[in-house]
């Protein structure tokens, strides 16, 4: 099994298709879907794409409706990277989530958008994603929209991710305990450049995105569905 | 002349402490000129100076809107008025603390320094041409809360005893009695224990000092509508300086007769007294007789017989001079001043009998000095017929109102739009902003989509729009980009989705000093608190997510104390296949209750692959436990 460690860059697209590293230098409307409420891999994977926002000391509006809140917890900056400033907006219908968002998206002292909306509610169709994906894109900031018990239905957002959790690496120093995350991150939909599946891991930029992990650490190396991304991938 | 008592006495009952001050306000300019440029002319004798004061007062009367007909007509008796005279009445009429001239001129002359100790009392009687009348709430604290009580309908009966208690060294105490209580025997300073030992049946409510303070300083505004210049005097009360008021009321003693009874009808029993300076009122409020007026010529025969501590010493001072076997004022004023200076050269004002002795006796100058008040930012729009929606009015009248603010150097924190129905409803909506602002543009775009929830009715004609929150805010030069500052970019963000959604929704997290989880930090009203960075726990490592409520799952395992090896959260079962752990958090004993137990913290990974945060709330075999059980905290990346 060989690796192809990739330097995360900041430039939105690549050297190639097959060498993606990503970040968010052209902002637009993503989506990212998870499919069980227990699952921190999307918000993990969000924040290592947030890199750059942290640390130009703009604070991240960040909308939760109360399903996602309740089902999915809030969010506890102890966890979450240094020096993020956050405003958490609590919304009781999906369409003040939107509202809050687009509103986020008009404001020069945002750095990033982030909304979390549970579920197909009907305020949530083509023209609100249009909306958002052209306001995001006007104003140059990133707005990230998470999907939990969602379908992709139709949608104007310019990414669309389905993201998941992959079996961590080994800690070098303890066998029994898990190591460093990876996460399964398929992007089904993008405009602008292939979509494709990789297993993504936390880099020093941003997040990793591989075909190939190396998994020689340890006696149960969890290394079947990285070489099951890695085959889908390739 | 009479002013319309009744209808600011009616007023007062339902909201006492607004309606005063803007009445007051209207006539306080004129009368203030009027007083400083009458000082000047005093030289001539207080005879002189009182035929000019009535004079002048009566013109004040007449007339109160030109300030060139009170200087003709204060200018009557003395047909060549000298320049001082006129320059107070050029001088700006914004400041609204007293005139400065008489007591700079007083100092100037400077005849009773407190080591000069040549003069006698009362040669310069100009100093003492002053009228202050001070007001001494006898029961303020006691009175305020049964003012609120009774607002709520909880007004206890007056035989029943109420006191007020705070917090002090051994436990509670008594800080205020009703009637009823020292009837029963019971008195401030006392341990609520004690008291409660001698009279079971007392009602112990927690003292309020702040709000006392707060209410303390309205009703000093709202007493404005006696005299332009009222000041807090002390915690329980309020000193004025009614030089030239008195006539409006009848006279000096009809004036005290009529602020005593209006503040009784506000429930608040009250001692007053009127004296030519503060200290010499202020002595005469609280030891002297029932509504003492002392004129220049009776204020030491008056104060004479008073003890040592009505000249506002603190209780070591008070005790010394008890031991010098100086236990009055007159006694004080016998002995020598050189003796006294000698003794109390260094002291400060409150340990000080000389330098007090003093302002009682007008040589040392003690002006009343009354703050400005609080503006108040209200516009307008009358309307020729009712309208159904205000949203076309509101631009105007948010220009209107930023314009007033911008003038007076303010910016809006709360912003009300009250409408006026014709069926007599008034029904207002409020947004409050995270800073200081006065931009029209942004006050309006807080009330949209709000207004809809106002009820027309069948239409409205008047709506206001108030600021009734204000800061101080200072013109912002805007860089060259046209951009200001990025800090009011989100204030104002947060106002709108404040607005909206309710300030509740909107929040920033602020670190706290805990180790337990959900208690390290809290999230504060985003627009009370800015967001800001929170620094990382070195090396721990803590979830991306909290759940609010952690949740109960069913564990099997292998060894009590260790990890479990399989658990069941949320209906579906999880096998765990990897653990850290575990991380042992202990209860805060000294704010948790007894029955708190410790946590064991494991971060796993279950057979989905899934990273979370679990922990066990207390240990195996702790005796008079129930076994310890299994919680889900927290989401791992």
């Amino acid at each position: 099994m060989n690796s192809h460690p990739i330097p995360a860059s900041d430039a939105f697209a690549g050297p190639a298709p097959d060498q993606p590293s990503l970040s968010l230098a052209a902002p637009s409307l993503a989506e990212y879907f998870a499919d069980n409420a227990g699952d921190g891999a999307v918000t993990a994977f969000i924040f290592q794409q947030l890199h750059a926002v942290i640390a130009s000391g703009k604070p991240v509006l960040w909308v939760q409706d109360r399903m996602s809140q309740r089902e999915a917890g809030k969010p506890y900056p102890p966890g979450l990277p240094e020096d993020l400033k956050m405003i958490l907006v609590t919304v009781n219908r999906p369409v003040d989530a939107l509202w809050a968002m687009e509103e986020g998206l008009h404001s020069d002292a945002i750095g990033a958008v982030l909304g979390e909306v549970w579920g197909d509610p009907a305020a949530l169709d083509f023209t609100a994603t249009k909306r958002l994906a052209m306001r995001s894109e006007a104003r140059g900031i990133p707005a990230l929209l998470i999907r939990r018990a969602a379908h992709p239905n139709l949608s104007a957002a310019r990414q669309r991710w389905n993201i998941s959790s992959l079996p961590s690496r080994p800690d070098p120093d303890d066998d029994r305990a898990p190591g460093e995350p990876l996460w399964q991150a398929d992007l089904f939909r993008a405009r602008g450049r292939a979509p494709g599946q990789w297993v993504a891991g936390p880099g020093a930029q941003g997040a990793t995105l591989e075909h190939h992990v190396r998994m020689d650490l340890g006696p149960d190396a969890p290394g079947q569905d990285a070489d099951d991304a890695s085959r889908a991938a390739g | 002349m009479k002013h319309d008592f009744t209808d600011q006495g009616r007023g007062a009952v339902i909201l006492p402490f607004t309606a005063g001050p803007a009445k007051a306000a209207q006539f306080s300019t004129p009368n203030f000129r009027m007083g400083a440029g009458l000082r000047p002319a005093a030289g001539a004798g207080l005879a002189q100076a009182q035929q000019m004061l009535d004079c002048a007062g009566m013109m004040f009367g007449n007339d109160t809107k030109t300030s060139q007909a009170v200087i003709t007509s204060a200018a009557c008796p003395n047909p060549a008025p000298n320049p001082a005279m006129t320059a107070p009445i050029i001088a700006p009429p914004t400041s609204a603390s007293r005139p400065g001239g008489p007591a700079q001129r007083i100092t100037q002359r400077g005849t009773a320094g407190p080591l000069d100790a040549g003069n006698g009392p009362a040669t310069d009687r100009d100093a003492l041409s002053r009228r202050i009348v001070s007001i001494h709430l006898t029961d303020f604290a006691i009175a305020r809360w049964l003012r609120w009580a009774a607002a709520r309908h909880d007004a206890l009966p007056d035989d029943l005893p109420v006191v007020l208690a705070a917090e002090g060294a051994h436990g509670p105490v008594v800080t205020a009695t009703n009637r009823a209580a020292t009837l029963a025997g019971l008195h401030i300073g006392a341990r609520v224990v004690d008291m409660r030992a001698l009279c079971p049946q007392v009602r112990v409510v927690r003292a309020d000092p702040d709000g006392d303070r707060a209410a303390l300083d309205k009703l000093m505004l709202w007493a404005r509508r006696w005299c332009p210049w009222t000041a807090v005097d002390g915690a329980d009360g309020i000193v004025m300086d009614t030089t030239g008021s008195d006539h409006l009321w009848g006279g000096e003693a009809a004036m005290l007769r009529e602020i005593e009874g209006t503040l009784g009808v506000l429930g608040f029993s009250t001692r007053l007294a009127m004296a030519p300076t503060h200290g010499a009122a202020w002595a005469l409020a609280r030891y002297g007789a029932v509504r003492a007026i002392a004129t220049p010529q009776t204020l030491d025969s008056q104060t004479a017989p008073l003890p040592a501590r009505a000249l506002r010493l603190d209780g070591d001072t008070v005790l010394l001079l008890q031991r010098l076997g100086l236990k009055s004022i007159g006694d004080l004023a016998a002995v020598p001043r050189a003796s006294l200076a000698r003794r109390f050269a260094t002291a400060a004002l409150t340990q000080n009998p000389l330098l007090r002795l003093d302002q009682l006796q007008g040589r040392q100058p003690e002006p009343v000095n009354a703050r400005t008040e609080p503006p108040r930012f209200a516009v307008q729009a009358r309307l020729p017929e009712p309208v159904q929606d205000p949203t076309p009015y509101l631009a105007e009248l948010c220009d209107a109102l930023c314009e007033t603010l911008a003038k007076a150097g303010h910016g809006a924190r709360k912003v009300t739009v009250t409408v006026y129905r014709t069926d007599g409803e008034v029904s207002h909506v409020t947004a409050a902003t995270a800073r200081a602002s006065r931009d029209p543009n942004h006050l309006r775009r807080l009330f949209d989509d709000r207004l809809d929830r106002i009820d027309p009715g069948f239409g409205f004609e008047l709506i206001t729009l108030e600021a009734d929150t204000t800061d101080p805010l200072q013109a912002v030069q805007s860089g060259l980009d046209g951009r200001t500052e990025d800090g009011a970019a989100l204030a104002q963000l947060v106002d709108r989705l404040s607005a909206r959604l309710g300030p509740g929704m909107v929040r920033t997290p602020s670190a706290r000093a805990s180790h337990i989880p959900e208690r390290s930090l809290t999230w504060m009203l985003a627009l009370a608190q800015a967001p800001g960075a929170r620094r990382k726990l070195g090396h721990i490592s803590r979830p991306l997510r909290l759940l609010d409520t952690p949740e109960e799952i069913h564990v099997l395992y292998a060894i009590p104390e260790g990890p479990p090896v399989q658990f069941r959260w949320r209906r579906v079962s999880h096998r765990i296949a990897h653990f850290h752990g575990p991380e042992r958090i202990a209860p805060e004993w000294w704010t948790d209750r007894a029955s708190a137990r410790l946590r064991d913290y494991y971060r796993i990974e279950d057979d989905t692959r899934r990273r979370l945060w679990i922990y066990r709330d207390g240990i195996y075999g702790e005796i008079y436990h129930l076994p310890p059980q299994w919680f889900m905290h927290g989401v791992f990346g």
